[in-house]
């Protein structure tokens, strides 16, 4: 294994997470508004 | 730029290695079954609170089966059905699978109790606890009746789901989980029927490699009694409609006859297991059946 392989992960992570902590937001918005109606 | 040589150990884990600590394909069914009970469950809910009670159930699910292979990294690298698993396959360390765990069980949890209601997110605590713990942990590894107490925890979506809808426990969501409940062991008998050696080089001590081929298949014939007679039970009384009652008496009959197949059976090569390994599939594809009919029953109902 070599350190592109670890960045590539590393990156593919971070995305990935990027993507969840987003959709999290609008959950918790969605979730917010729903409560409220 | 030099290259580093790493070994898989101390490589980050790529996200499907995350993916597939969940158990993706057991989780369809958990998903389904949950939907079903939400669907099924008398009132309405607004579909955000609806998705996030979905998505709390998976996330629990996926705890749950994060934690179960922490716990069997061991066992897993034994059998051939498992070892390619993240931890067995060395692709994660293990401690990465128990925060990964800990972490989505907690936030699941949490966020059942803060956007739906605090009874189904006591339930579905209590549900990874009885799977990781009391199944995992403490029945598995000691009693060939793990299946049979354990499958207890396979049992809880439809109560969850029909809870975040109602806020109560009412007699229909019993007969569900009393549902699955029953379904569990000839459906995870009849799987260590055909992967008996796997288990016993694992050490697990599954029906099969302690009572025999001849006896966990009567086993699985009378199991499947009272799973059918709970399954139709909703109907006569009067808790569903015909459309229900007869789709889940067609299906248990169906059931029966292949639960009576692999009882006559005396085939010992794991490879021509055949009505073993019908009875499996069809155990999968039946509780989609029974489960979607509940809902469409529901549906033809409130018309």
């Amino acid at each position: 294994m070599t350190d592109e392989e670890i960045r590539r992960r590393q990156r593919s992570r971070a995305i990935v997470m990027a993507l969840l902590l987003g959709a999290l937001v609008v959950l918790f918005y969605a979730i917010s508004i729903a409560k409220m109606v | 730029m030099a290259s580093t040589a790493y070994t898989s150990q101390s490589l980050p884990a790529e996200w499907r290695d995350f993916w597939a600590l969940t158990k993706p394909r057991v989780m369809t069914l958990v998903v389904f079954t949950a939907l079903c009970g939400m669907l099924a469950a008398p009132g309405s809910m607004n579909p955000v609170l609806a998705f996030t009670a979905i998505l709390c159930i998976a996330l629990g699910a996926g705890a749950a089966a994060a934690l179960n292979m922490w716990y069997e990294a061991d066992i897993d690298a034994l059998m051939v059905r498992t070892a390619r698993r993240p931890l067995p396959a060395g692709r994660m360390e293990r401690q990465s699978a128990l925060h990964f765990g800990i972490g989505l069980g907690s936030f699941s949890i949490l966020l059942m109790g803060l956007a739906i209601n605090v009874l189904s997110a006591a339930i579905l605590a209590f549900s990874i606890f009885f799977y990781v713990v009391v199944y995992t942990m403490w029945l598995k590894p000691r009693t060939p009746q793990n299946i049979v107490i354990g499958g207890a925890a396979g049992a809880f979506p439809p109560l969850i789901g029909w809870v975040a809808v109602t806020g109560r426990i009412e007699l229909m969501p019993v007969l569900l989980f009393a549902n699955i409940f029953l379904w569990t062991p000839p459906h995870f008998w009849a799987l260590s029927l055909f992967v008996k050696t796997d288990y016993a080089k694992a050490g697990v001590p599954m029906l099969p490699v302690v009572a025999g081929l001849k006896a966990t298949r009567l086993q699985i014939l009378l199991y499947t009694l009272p799973m059918a007679a709970v399954a139709i039970a909703p109907w006569p009384l009067g808790l569903t409609g015909g459309l229900y009652g007869i789709v889940a008496t067609a299906l248990s009959l169906v059931f029966l006859f292949y639960a009576a197949q692999v009882a006559v059976n005396r085939e010992t090569d794991q490879a021509k297991m055949r009505p073993e390994r019908t009875l499996f599939r069809f155990s999968i594809l039946y509780q989609f059946l029974v489960f979607g009919a509940l809902v469409a029953d529901h549906l033809v109902m409130a018309r």
